[in-house]
């Protein structure tokens, strides 16, 4: 398991090489989020940042088989373009990785502290939260394996 | 008891400020309490913490609800709902 908060940027090649070189794994699903077009700056909470992944990703262990997995958020100053969060997942087979892999993309989104300011011709302004982000995190909890 | 109170992003903008310790009077014992507190500063911190805004804040780099409570040493934060990925 690899978790990394970071300024530089990835080579999701590599990312995916390095969660694959096992023989059990038969999938590798990967999302790779990118600046749309305004440029932004990304500030988070060290520490915590990390924190939360890591528990991000030990749930969804307990969800579906993962056998390996990287997650890399960037924070600084971002371009359009510009790659900002790659989640990757290694499984057996593809069903665990796709589903592993939105999940925790989806968690991330609502549990992570990071916050994005962009800069736009007129200023800068700080991203609101947008409650789709919240409801694509919630269906997650109503398809709880465990759930009666 | 002293604890550490930290803020991000528009809350941190807004105060001037991103980290400070704190000695917190008897009667501040959980993370609702101590928004209270401070928004008695009034100013900058009436706005940025008031009742109205919505924030998220963490105990110990954990999400915490208002009701928790704040031990010695903690360490808390206030920010707003996160917008990463």
């Amino acid at each position: 398991m690899k978790i990394s908060v970071q300024m530089d940027d990835f080579d999701v090649g590599f990312e995916i090489k390095s969660i694959s070189k096992n023989n059990s794994i038969g999938a590798v699903a990967s999302f790779v989020g990118l600046v749309r077009d305004v440029a932004m700056t990304l500030e988070h909470y060290p520490g915590m940042t990390e924190r939360a992944i890591g528990k991000i990703v030990e749930e969804a262990k307990t969800r579906w088989q993962v056998t390996d997995c990287t997650v890399i958020h960037r924070y600084g100053a971002l371009e359009p373009n510009d790659q900002i969060v790659l989640v990757a997942v290694a499984s057996g087979h593809r069903g665990d990785a796709f589903a592993a892999c939105e999940f925790i993309m989806d968690y991330l989104k609502t549990r992570a502290p990071f916050w994005k300011k962009e800069q736009t011709a007129a200023g800068t302004r700080w991203v609101e939260a947008k409650t789709s982000d919240d409801r694509a995190a919630d269906r997650w909890e109503e398809r709880k394996p465990d759930a009666a | 008891m002293k604890v550490r109170v930290l803020y991000f992003a528009s809350v941190r903008e807004k105060l001037g400020r991103d980290a400070e310790e704190l000695e917190l009077p008897a009667d501040v014992s959980t993370i609702a309490g101590l928004r209270t507190h401070l928004r008695a500063r009034g100013g900058a911190w009436a706005e940025a913490l008031a009742e109205s805004r919505l924030l998220r804040t963490a105990v110990n780099q954990d999400m915490a609800p208002p009701a928790a409570a704040i031990k010695p040493g903690d360490e808390v934060a206030f920010f707003p709902p996160v917008t990463g990925g």
